[in-house]
């Protein structure tokens, strides 16, 4: 007992510190640093201690101490409660949903089985999308009890819009559930021990159209039309200021983590690497005796997936940063008219492919 | 449905864009009356950077407008500099230099070219395209430091003067120019592979802001928009002045007069206006870039100590103001936005009587309420970008 509960607390505590510590700030950084590569520039380098400036990254610090010294402003009129709800209801969900996302296999450790993964629901997919769905309230309440024009149709648009993409993005995973034949993303990842049988040479299809729903869940370009700048100000955060905007903001990288997590879960083998099967790897570290070889192999696995991840993060952001913006109704009729009749098409393909 | 919409209540919403919104850059206020995120109304408010350029003129001397003419269209400073100069100069009836005709053309085109670059930059900006942006305004600090090299400011140039210019051109100016246009044309492949084919660029901009050619005259559009719209009007094709009829040069038109139209447009006259440039380089004659009648030129340094009526009319220029004849005078030229008109005034005096300018991002900002009614709010912004409204030169 005591040592499942060690083991939860160990898992909690390192998905905690690679979401919130390392990828928020670093993925700020990031961004910064790959638009600027993109756009000809140097980007962020000013920020230092002491004359070291460590290639920008103290910009997160420096931010992070702005945003907590900024006034808290709320406008006079707005509604206290649900205005100050609004970014929590955003972000919570944004760090919960990795929760059900393995980051590794199974691994024997000192006579303990060790399942990479917080919470291994039966359902697991499901609980990602409940959990999308949940932070939908928080951009509408933040668009609603703003009193702005600008925050309510920023608000306005981001429900009809993440309504409508989450109808999208159930069916376009549906083709990869019938094919793995299970809701839990432990067997999904398990599944994709052999190189040939990645979700990807699968569901090629699938792929492309959960990878288009999930930015525009997210919000970033070219999705961004409820926060669209030119448009609506900054939209449904326009009357946030200091640590509440911070946090739709480290609600949107999170969700970035949560969108590559899903897509190297689903689609690109887990964490497998190609052509390597768990067994291979077991005895590839045999010199290091039974427990050492497992905890190798677990850093290795728990290395692949986190190297995927970052691949996808680096593709979600070269995609914000080549794009334009679409237009309201633009958005809707690619949901509805491309996205939604495709995915109907690929999943009776699957089954007919899978029936034969 | 047609039931529930009869029973459900609601109301326009009346919001404020502007004067201080992203998508007003130069100041300006739109009253939109909206159904949802359709416009049924769109009032334009303009007049925020309002100066009283126009009575600001009157108040000082003929030479003393230039500076003026700069903070017009704050993009392209030169071509109103050498608009207002050669209004005054067809006042006085004089003719200048070749040298110095050939210089003033290349310091029009640089200045389209940095006054086309900016705004479709901005366009890409506000549509989200942000490394189209950057990769546009790369090029025209590129171009700004020939006009820099030029004239000795990036912005307000004041490099034209009655009867000739500030000063020659520098050396290693045509050098500079070639490099600079060479890097210019690789950014503008890049923003062209960016935008031109882009499919979410197309969908926003295509279609949009559609004006059929009978209309944008009635609504006295010119340059880059009227153009757009399928109408070959060009002031340095259709009245040359300077020395354009010399070069050779295309004017590109569009089709439906839509922002994607009126994008393209803008996207060749850069490519054109380099042309004109490199045909300037090579023609250029040798010779004096000022006129000789000191009675109307500004006086340079080293005349004024050894030329006798140089010296007096430096004296008598400065304080007085040099006199056109009585009379009255329009000239048009090309501007980065259409015609830019002078309208000049003169009762003999050394100050103007009078100092109209005709702006061309007056009547395309009036147009905006015809252009978007009916149409999505998000449509403003690709609509607005390629009016190209300048504050400084709509208000005055």
């Amino acid at each position: 007992m005591i040592a499942d509960l060690i083991e939860s607390l160990a898992k909690i505590i390192f998905i905690f510190t690679v979401n919130l510590g390392f990828f928020a700030p670093v993925l700020g950084w990031v961004e910064r640093k790959q638009s600027a590569l993109i756009q000809d520039r140097i980007g962020a380098n000013r920020a230092d201690i002491l004359g070291f400036t460590v290639i920008g990254l103290f910009h997160s610090l420096a931010d992070a101490v702005k945003v907590l010294t900024k006034e808290d402003f709320i406008p006079a009129g707005a509604n206290k409660f649900f205005h100050t709800m609004a970014p929590f209801i955003s972000l919570v969900p944004a760090i919960a949903a990795f929760s059900v996302i393995p980051f590794g296999g199974k691994y024997t450790v000192f006579g303990h089985e060790v399942h990479l993964v917080i919470a291994d629901l039966d359902v697991g997919i499901l609980f990602v999308f409940a959990l999308a769905s949940l932070s939908t309230f928080g951009v509408v309440l933040a668009g609603w009890s703003s009193r702005s024009n600008w925050s309510l149709m920023g608000g306005l648009r981001a429900s009809a819009q993440m309504l409508s993409y989450e109808v999208a993005m159930g069916l376009t995973i549906i083709g990869i559930i019938m094919v793995f034949g299970s809701l839990k993303l432990t067997e999904i990842g398990a599944a994709q021990e052999n190189f040939f049988r990645w979700g990807i040479f699968l569901q090629p299809v699938g792929f492309i159209l959960f990878l288009t729903c999930a930015i525009a869940e997210n919000k970033r370009v070219p999705f961004d039309i409820p926060e669209a700048e030119s448009e609506l100000v900054a939209g449904y955060f326009t009357e946030y200021s200091g640590l509440k905007f911070v946090m739709f903001w480290m609600g949107e990288f999170l969700e970035i983590v949560t969108i590559s997590g899903m897509v190297t879960t689903l689609f690109f083998g887990a964490w497998h690497l190609p052509f390597v099967t768990d067994q291979m790897l077991l005895d590839f570290f045999q010199f290091a005796g039974p427990n050492g070889a497992g905890i190798l192999a677990m850093l290795v696995n728990i290395a692949t997936f986190f190297g995927k991840v970052v691949f996808f993060i680096w593709l979600q952001m070269a995609i914000r940063w080549t794009l334009p913006r679409f237009r309201y109704d633009q958005i809707m009729r690619l949901c509805w008219k491309m996205i939604l009749p495709i995915s109907l098409i690929n999943i009776l393909v699957t089954g007919l492919v899978l029936l034969i | 449905m047609r039931d529930i919409e009869k029973d459900l209540h609601t109301e326009h919403m009346v919001i404020n864009m502007g004067p201080s919104h992203p998508v007003t850059h130069g100041t300006v206020k739109f009253l939109v009356t909206l159904d949802g995120e359709t416009i049924v109304d769109l009032k334009v408010e303009i007049g925020y950077l309002h100066r009283g350029f126009e009575k600001m003129c009157e108040n000082g001397t003929w030479q003393q407008v230039i500076p003026y003419t700069d903070r017009l269209n704050y993009v392209s400073p030169l071509i109103n500099n050498v608009g207002y100069a050669l209004a005054v100069e067809k006042l006085i009836g004089i003719d200048v230099p070749e040298r110095c005709k050939y210089i003033r053309v290349i310091a029009c085109e640089l200045s389209r070219i940095a006054d086309h670059l900016t705004n479709v930059a901005a366009g890409g900006l506000e549509l989200g395209a942000f490394t189209a942006f950057l990769y546009f305004v790369e090029a025209r600090e590129l171009v700004w430091d020939l006009i820099e090299m030029l004239s000795g400011a990036r912005v307000t140039t004041n490099y034209v003067r009655i009867g000739g210019l500030k000063n020659d051109l520098p050396e290693g100016f045509s050098e500079k120019t070639r490099d600079v246009f060479k890097r210019v044309r690789v950014l503008w492949k890049d923003v062209d592979h960016l935008l031109t084919k882009n499919r979410v660029f197309i969908d926003r901009v295509r279609d949009v802001a559609v004006l059929p050619a009978d209309e944008a005259i009635a609504l006295v559009f010119t340059g880059p928009c009227l153009r757009a719209c399928g109408v070959p009007y060009d002031v340095r094709k259709a009245q040359p002045y300077l020395v354009y009829d010399r070069m050779d040069f295309e004017v590109p038109i569009g089709d439906t007069g839509d922002n994607f139209d009126k994008y393209l447009v803008r996207m060749e006259e850069i490519l054109q206006s380099m042309r004109i440039v490199e045909q300037a380089m090579e023609q250029l004659p040798s010779g004096p870039i000022n006129i000789d009648m000191p009675q109307y030129r500004w006086q340079s340094k080293d005349d004024i100590g050894s030329r006798i009526d140089s010296l007096i009319f430096h004296f008598k220029t400065v304080i007085d103001g040099i006199k056109p004849p009585p009379g009255e005078v329009y000239l048009a030229v090309e501007g980065g936005n259409g015609e830019l008109g002078f309208y000049l005034v003169s009762d003999g005096t050394g100050k103007p009587y009078k100092c109209r300018v005709r702006p061309p991002s007056f009547p395309l900002t009036a147009a905006m309420s015809r252009l978007m009614k009916g149409r999505l709010i998000a449509d403003i912004v690709p609509t607005f970008d390629m009016i190209n409204m300048i504050g400084g030169e709509c208000d005055r």
